[in-house]
Order: C-alpha cells, then sequence, then structure tokens
C-alpha cells in the first residue's frame, strides 16, 4: 500500500499532464500541478529546518568533528529566522500604518536587508569565484599532452582560448582576405558552430530520449527504486 | 522643342503634385476574409485579402486594424510589407467578437479606403493543438517502442546492452571506501523532486546504499532540498532492507543543508576536506558547483563517479572525476544496474527514438543538399526546400 499509492498517482498525474499538453483546454493543468508541487515543497521546508537544527546540534551536543561550524550554522540560522519573520526594523506598510508586521520584510536598511546585502552575498560571491581557480587547475590536468586525444583537446582549447582574446584576433590579423578562414577568431567560431555544435547536439538528442524514457518508466511503475527500492 | 516643352511641363506637375501632396493614394485590397484559426487555444484569427492593384507600384505596407464591434473605433494591430497577403491576428480573448479592416499604405504615409470584415469573427478553441499533432505521433510512436521492447523483455529474450565503465565502478568504488575505512559521499544534484535527474540519482543512490549495506560501508547524503532528503531517506532505508541489514541504516546520514546553491556547496566542500570520504558520487542535476565538488574530491583523492544530463557541466565532471555519465548513460543507470528485464526493455525502446531521429537527419540533410545542388529557382528545387522548412518548422518545433 505504501508503494501502491503513491505510484498510483505518479501514473495518474503523468498521464493525464502528458494528454493535456496537447488538449488545448487543459494545458493549464501543468501550471496547477507546479503549483501543488510548491505547496509541498514550502511544507517541506519546516522537515528541512527541523532537520538542520536537530543535526546540528547533536554535533554540537557530541563535540564531533567541526561542531564549530555547525555552532556557528545553528546561530546564523536562527538569526535569519528571527530577523525575518519578526521583521524586525522594518517599517509598517503604508496601507496598513497600524499593523507592524504589515511592511516589507526586504525594507531598505533593515536588519534582514542587511544580513543580505552584507553576509549573503559576499560569502555567496566568494564560493563562486573561488570557481576561477577550480577551473584552471582542472584545465591544468585536462590539457595535459599524454595521448593524440589529449593533445587535439589542448590545441582546440588553445584556438578557442585565444581566438576570445584581443592578443588572438591581433596576432592573425596580418592574414590576407583569401584566408580570412584561418585567422583564430574565425577558426574559433567554425569550431564553435560546426564541432562544438554537432557535439552538442549529440549528447542533447540522447539527454532528450533518456528523459522519455526515463518518465515513462516511472510513469509505468517499472522503476520504482526511487520510491525506495526497486525489489517486488 | 516640343518634346522639350512636354518634358518641362510634366516635370513641372510631378514637382507641383508633390509639393502639395498630391501622390494619389493606392486602390485598396479586396476581398478581405477573417476565420478562426483551426486547431488552436481560440485566440487566434487568421487573415486574407487580395492585393491593391497598386502593390507593386505605390503600396509600401498593409496596416491591419482590429475592433470588437462595428461601433467601437479601430485599433491598430500591426503593418505588414507589401506582397503580403496574409497575417495571423493573435493575442485574441475566446468567445469575444472581433471586426477587421486592411488599409493600404502608399509610399508617403497615405491610406487607402479600407477593405472591411461586415460579419464579426469568433476565435474558438479547439479540443486538439494541431501544432502538436506530429509531436502527439512521435510520442505515440516513442512511447509505442518502449512498451513493445519491456513487452519483448517480460517474455525472456536476451538484450545486449554495451558495458558502461562508470557504472562498473560503483562497487569498486563502494569496495575501496569499505577498505579504507571511510565514508561514501552522494550527492544527487541541487534540484527538487520535480527534476528527472533527480530521480535518475535517486534511483542509483538506492544501488549504491544497497552496495554500501552489504559491504558495511557509511554513505552520506546531505541534500539541498528538503524533499529529496526525504525520498533519499526511503531509497536508502528501502535498500538496507533489501541488502539484510536494516539495523545498519542511520537517518541523520541523510540530511538537509540549504536550498542556497553557494552555501550548500562550502558545506559539502568543507566536510569533504575534513571528513575525506572514499568515494564520491555526483548524480543529478548541477550547475556552477559541479566543479568545485569534483576538484575538491579529487584533491583528496578520492575515486569520483559523475553522472548528469546539464551539457554545459560534463566537461568539468569529465576533467575532474574519474567516471562520467553522459547524458543518457546516467539515465540508463538505474535500468543497467538492476539488470530487470523490464528496464532493460526500455533502454531498447529509446534505441528506436534514436533511429528515428538519425532518419530524420539524414532525409533531412540529403534533401537540402540535393535541393541547393538542383536550384531553389527550380520546380524540384524549391519543392525539396519547401519539404525542408516543413521538416524544421513543423515537427522540429
Amino acid at each position: 500500500m505504501k508503494r501502491t499509492v503513491p505510484l498510483i498517482i505518479t501514473a495518474l498525474g503523468g498521464f493525464v499532464l502528458i494528454v493535456a499538453y496537447f488538449i488545448p483546454a487543459t494545458q493549464n493543468w501543468g501550471e496547477v500541478a507546479a503549483i501543488w508541487f510548491d505547496i509541498l515543497a514550502s511544507i517541506a521546508f519546516v522537515l528541512g529546518g527541523g532537520n538542520l537544527i536537530r543535526i546540528h546540534l547533536k554535533k554540537v551536543s557530541n563535540k564531533g568533528a567541526g561542531w564549530g561550524y555547525s555552532l556557528i550554522t545553528i546561530v546564523a540560522f536562527l538569526a535569519t529566522l528571527v530577523v525575518g519573520l519578526g521583521k524586525i526594523g522594518v517599517h509598517p506598510s503604508a496601507l496598513y500604518p497600524n499593523f507592524p508586521l504589515s511592511g516589507e520584510y526586504r525594507e531598505l536598511g533593515s536588519p534582514f536587508w542587511w544580513l543580505y546585502e552584507y553576509a549573503f552575498k559576499p560569502l555567496t560571491a566568494t564560493m563562486f569565484a573561488m570557481l576561477a581557480f577550480y577551473i584552471a587547475s582542472a584545465a591544468f590536468r585536462a590539457f595535459r599532452a599524454k595521448n593524440i586525444e589529449a593533445i587535439l583537446l589542448l590545441s582546440t582549447a588553445f584556438i578557442i582560448l585565444l581566438g576570445r582574446t584581443f592578443a588572438g584576433v591581433f596576432l592573425t590579423s596580418w592574414m590576407p582576405d583569401f584566408l580570412s578562414g584561418l585567422r583564430i577568431e574565425n577558426l574559433t567560431i567554425y569550431i564553435m558552430s560546426v564541432f562544438n555544435t554537432a557535439g552538442n547536439r549529440a549528447i542533447m538528442i540522447g539527454i532528450a530520449l533518456g528523459i522519455a524514457s526515463t518518465s515513462l518508466k516511472v510513469l509505468l511503475g517499472v522503476d520504482r527504486s526511487y520510491l525506495g527500492t526497486g525489489e517486488k | 522643342m516640343r518634346r522639350f516643352i512636354t518634358s518641362v511641363f510634366v516635370f513641372g506637375l510631378i514637382i507641383i503634385n508633390s509639393a502639395f501632396g498630391e501622390i494619389p493614394s493606392p486602390e485598396p485590397p479586396a476581398n478581405l476574409i477573417a476565420e478562426d484559426h483551426p486547431w488552436d487555444h481560440g485566440d487566434k484569427i487568421d487573415l486574407s485579402w487580395d492585393l491593391s492593384i497598386d502593390d507593386s507600384k505605390l503600396v509600401e505596407s498593409y496596416r491591419i486594424y482590429s475592433s470588437t464591434s462595428s461601433e467601437v473605433p479601430f485599433t491598430v494591430v500591426t503593418n505588414i510589407s507589401s506582397g503580403e497577403n496574409s497575417f495571423i491576428v493573435e493575442k485574441l480573448k475566446r468567445n469575444q467578437e472581433y471586426f477587421f479592416q486592411v488599409t493600404a499604405v502608399g509610399l508617403d504615409g497615405q491610406e487607402s479606403t479600407p477593405a472591411r470584415t461586415e460579419i464579426a469573427v469568433v476565435p474558438t478553441r479547439q479540443w486538439f493543438d494541431g501544432n502538436r499533432f506530429s509531436l502527439a505521433i512521435i510520442t505515440l510512436i516513442f512511447c509505442g517502442s518502449v512498451f513493445y521492447w519491456i513487452n519483448h523483455a517480460r517474455k525472456g529474450r536476451p538484450l545486449k546492452i554495451r558495458k558502461i565503465a562508470g557504472l562498473e565502478a560503483v562497487d569498486e568504488a563502494v569496495g575501496r571506501a569499505t577498505e579504507m575505512g571511510r565514508s561514501c559521499l552522494f550527492i544527487a544534484g541541487i534540484q527538487d523532486m520535480n527534476e528527472i535527474q533527480t530521480i535518475a540519482g535517486i534511483t542509483v543512490l538506492s544501488r549504491v546504499a544497497k552496495t554500501a549495506a552489504e559491504f558495511d560501508a557509511r554513505v552520506e547524503v546531505p541534500t539541498s532540498r528538503s524533499l529529496v532528503m526525504t525520498a533519499a531517506r526511503e531509497t536508502v532505508q528501502a535498500s538496507y532492507l533489501a541488502a539484510g541489514r536494516p539495523d545498519a541504516y542511520n537517518e541523520d546520514n541523510i540530511y538537509y543543508v540549504t536550498d542556497e546553491q553557494f552555501g550548500y556547496v562550502a558545506y559539502v566542500q568543507g566536510m569533504m576536506v575534513r571528513e575525506k570520504p572514499a568515494a564520491c558520487f555526483y548524480m543529478g542535476a548541477f550547475f556552477a558547483e559541479s566543479l568545485i565538488l569534483a576538484e575538491t574530491g579529487n584533491s583528496i583523492g578520492a575515486i569520483q563517479v559523475a553522472g548528469t544530463a546539464m551539457p554545459a557541466q560534463l566537461p568539468f565532471f569529465v576533467a575532474a572525476c574519474d567516471y562520467t555519465l553522459i547524458g543518457e548513460e546516467f539515465f540508463a543507470a538505474s535500468a543497467y544496474l538492476s539488470g530487470e528485464p523490464d528496464q532493460l526493455g526500455s533502454l531498447k525502446g529509446q534505441d528506436v527514438g534514436k533511429v528515428i531521429v538519425m532518419a530524420g537527419i539524414i532525409i533531412g540533410v540529403t534533401m537540402l543538399t540535393v535541393g541547393m545542388i538542383a536550384g531553389i529557382d527550380t520546380p524540384f528545387g524549391s519543392w525539396l526546400n519547401d519539404a525542408v522548412r516543413f521538416l524544421r518548422s513543423v515537427i522540429l518545433t
């Protein structure tokens, strides 16, 4: 029963939405289903928040590895929650001046806005900025000319990288017009629009068919491992 | 002398006409017909008309007007260039009456008298969306082939599936983690359960968890969505049960971190550096965090298996992981790992889809090439060109 009911709901919902895609009168059913999902997901937020607190409190009380980070997580989570939900420092809306919680929680200059602007945004930007270093280290490893394929990859990457810089354009600008196809910026365009697009489309076609096949397996109940187990 | 005087006279007339704006306004278009657009949502009307007799000489464009009543003033819908004699008016209100008129606009902006529709037209909604007819046929063929091959496999007929190195490595990775006495890290992407890649990731998790339960290894699953956490808990619990080790299941190993992309990455990265898992699995939808995670895993010497259907992230995983499941391989993982005939049959059905796509590509490329060689001006070349346009704009979109 625990498996059958979700399977029936999945199959019914999935097939109805597939058919609805082709019937104009029912084409907004997909949007309705998406709203249902949002409601479910927002209820699950409570579950997630509760789990976060429980796991990290446990870590702090056990003094497990990195318990200090857990403490910071709990403090940051509770502080943001209280400031955001309580709308601390937010002025009441002009429409409802007698209701202190009627203001916009992201009001400019409010503590929640401050947390977002001066704590959350810089931290996020820091993590994102680290990506540049990881790209450099991954590229260094990937472009080692170990075999023919790696040499091809390295040469192609060299052309593309150079072709996207001012130096690349400058280096081959002396080439006469009848050899313009060999200028680095044009080679870059050619590689990206022919080889890269062809490879990308092949992957995309495989992905599209894989998605359709997986969806069908899920709807038919052939693959039920996401419900707990593939065992019958 | 007479010719010169005539020329001066005509030239003078033209100058005077121009000066006083007396370039004649074009003749109006005729026989304006408005019809409900077939097989649609009920928000379009097709207009067609006979071109003005001055179309090639004095007409710059045609201006289309609409109104919801013959009493209400008409408003401009759009201008279309001369030579065009049809237009589809879109974004109309369903079951609302509409009147239309079309004027020819001259070179100096002067409009002709309008051609009007005398009877109101009402856009109505049909039961089937005709624009999606070809997609419906393709869907039926594809679903039919998947059904057929599942049925075929159920009868016990053998199916040949090629080896996928990344999936063969799953047991090896979990075994290595067991030998080293370290944990396995499983990341099911950063999207929610409504994303098919997350579902595909969870199906791989069921196999990883089962192997870990058999080997007595620990699987840690930090999730970035609460619903993924609950689904992953169910999956892992059932896998431990299937492996005969329900006592070894610990739900605290599957936990929620944060929905925020880089907050999640910061946590997982820190955890990886501190705990140094021996095997890392990245199976699901990833964005910019893919390389941060995979490079961190690489730096701690973990054996890494990744699978995603995000084309932009594939190069990162290929560069930083030991094995990468590229696109369709990722979706085939569940069938491949389970080895169940039903699931393997669906993979075979997928191949029929590939054959259809390949046939479409070959037919399209051949027709376009032959059409170009024959020349677009020739009837055969023009026919081939129209066929390719149909293939591209009707079947492919």
